[in-house]
């Protein structure tokens, strides 16, 4: 591991870099389905992309435990965010506020991972995919709040059954993960809210 | 690096520090992601005492960003203390651009009162908030609420709107008038009258709430359904008014009275400034619109 590797590639003006990725987040939150436009302002080390790597220097610091999925448990990923963010490694799923995702298509299934409580729904994990493309995979047809009537999203790759299992997260309301799909050029959030519409006749 | 070295320190962009507006961003999709839900966040010190907007303001210092046009309203006015002095706090601190206008604006600061000119897409409308929790007066251990807003058990609300009509015929409820998120949470939408309350209703804009005494920001996304409380015998109403604006005549917006001596003397104007100057720009007048007065004297 080149240590220049672990220092290197950071945000080059942390407070305006940082700003203007929440907000792509932000927006993109509160409307689900929208790809929001991110240049890319950091370049962390493979696996780690440059926008699930500038999501993840926005939002984590040292009161944000991380967990890592394999390809990222064993990179120079690791101890990059280490050094950026500050960030606590969690050492179960269920103890992270985000976890990172460089490969979703091996994700753990989604109920592994905090889903707070019914008192503190907001004590669950939030997880950053990074994902090749926002519009090269399946379409999703979604709605609820912060969409006016449908919008639609066709991420790739995106975790097994993964149609399924976000029913399952939408069901335990106010409980449940929300994901940030982070691609090369956007990013796209599913809050726990937004339903896919399945149209099978 | 030498003219940086004898420079004063200045605060960071915004005032707050990156840690702090980190822990505000994280609370805020929270709040976007359980629309409702009041997320808890630990609310720092700010430059004016609580009770002056120190929630709006911290919601406002984390998303601000350099290409920002912020708007400030205190009742929907532009031009009283609180509004004036939480825009030129944001001059100083975050240099941002500052308008009156609702539709140049991005950011919207606003003290109990949602503008009369229809938000857009892309706007976003931050209110602050004294008392984030719809059921504290009828029930003030955070327990309890908490175990309330959890087993959905919203009861006690309609109690007290049952009251209001057992005592006075009608909801007689006028501002802070709750509201029910996309379903599920019951939420206080602020000291907003309820003639504002419609507005929220899937409304292109996002809106934040940020309480800074009592810690905690919630959110309603864009486009999400905000149905006030009432009873099929009881429907919800807005305040409606008797006569227009006395100065730019404009009928369907919410007035505030205005005393003009001691002898009962008393006129109804808008409350949302921006919109009145926009409607006397355009020609509008009321009865008692500086033009109309003229010829009498």
């Amino acid at each position: 591991m080149d240590q220049m590797d672990v220092i290197d590639g950071g945000f080059s003006a942390p407070v305006f870099n940082a700003q203007t990725v929440f907000r792509a987040v932000m927006d993109a939150m509160a409307r689900p389905g929208t790809v929001q436009q991110l240049a890319e302002l950091a370049q962390p080390p493979a696996p780690l992309a440059a926008t699930a790597g500038a999501v993840a220097l926005t939002l984590c610091d040292h009161d944000t435990p991380l967990w890592f999925d394999a390809g990222l448990q064993v990179s120079a990923a690791k101890s990059w965010l280490g050094f950026h963010t500050g960030a606590p490694s969690a050492a179960t799923p269920a103890d992270a506020h985000f976890a990172l995702v460089a490969n979703p298509a091996n994700l753990i299934s989604l109920e592994n991972f905090a889903q707070g409580t019914q008192e503190y729904p907001d004590r669950s994990t939030t997880l950053i995919l990074q994902v090749e493309s926002l519009t090269d995979g399946t379409p999703l047809h979604l709605e609820g709040p912060g969409i006016e009537k449908s919008a639609t999203i066709a991420p790739t790759s995106l975790p097994r059954h993964f149609v399924e299992q976000w029913k399952q997260n939408g069901a335990r309301f106010p409980r449940g993960v929300d994901l940030i799909l982070a691609a090369p050029d956007g990013v796209a959030c599913l809050p726990r809210t937004t339903r896919i519409k399945t149209t099978e006749a | 690096m030498t003219t940086a070295a004898t420079e004063i320190a200045t605060y960071n962009f915004a005032y707050l520090d990156e840690q702090t507006k980190r822990m505000i961003r994280r609370a805020i999709l929270k709040g976007i992601a359980i629309p409702g839900y009041q997320v808890p966040f630990a609310s720092r010190e700010m430059p004016m005492p609580y009770g002056w907007g120190t929630g709006g303001v911290q919601v406002t210092a984390a998303i601000i960003g350099p290409d920002d046009v912020l708007k400030v309203i205190d009742q929907g006015a532009d031009d009283t203390t609180n509004a004036v002095s939480i825009r030129a706090f944001f001059q100083k601190v975050a240099d941002v651009a500052v308008t009156t206008e609702t539709a140049k604006a991005t950011i919207i600061q606003t003290r109990h009162r949602i503008p009369e000119h229809p938000l857009t897409a892309g706007q976003t409308l931050v209110y602050q908030v004294p008392i984030p929790e719809p059921l504290r007066f009828l029930e003030p251990r955070e327990t309890e609420t908490r175990k309330m807003h959890a087993l959905e058990e919203y009861g006690l609300m309609h109690v007290k709107l049952y009251e209001d009509i057992a005592r006075h015929g009608r909801i007689a409820t006028t501002y802070a008038y709750p509201v029910k998120v996309e379903g599920r949470y019951v939420m206080d939408p602020s000291p907003t009258p309820k003639f504002d309350n419609p507005k929220m209703h899937m409304s292109p804009a996002l809106q934040l709430f940020g309480a800074g005494r009592e810690k905690r920001i919630y959110a309603v996304p864009p486009f999400t359904r905000v149905v006030s409380l009432d009873f099929e015998d009881h429907p919800f109403e807005i305040q409606t008014f008797d006569q227009p604006c006395a100065l730019c005549g404009a009928e369907q917006v919410y007035l505030d009275e205005v005393i003009l001596d001691d002898k009962g003397g008393h006129m109804f104007v808008c409350s949302d400034t921006d919109h009145c100057e926009k409607r006397q720009a355009c020609g509008h007048r009321g009865h008692l619109a500086p033009e109309a007065l003229e010829p009498a004297q």
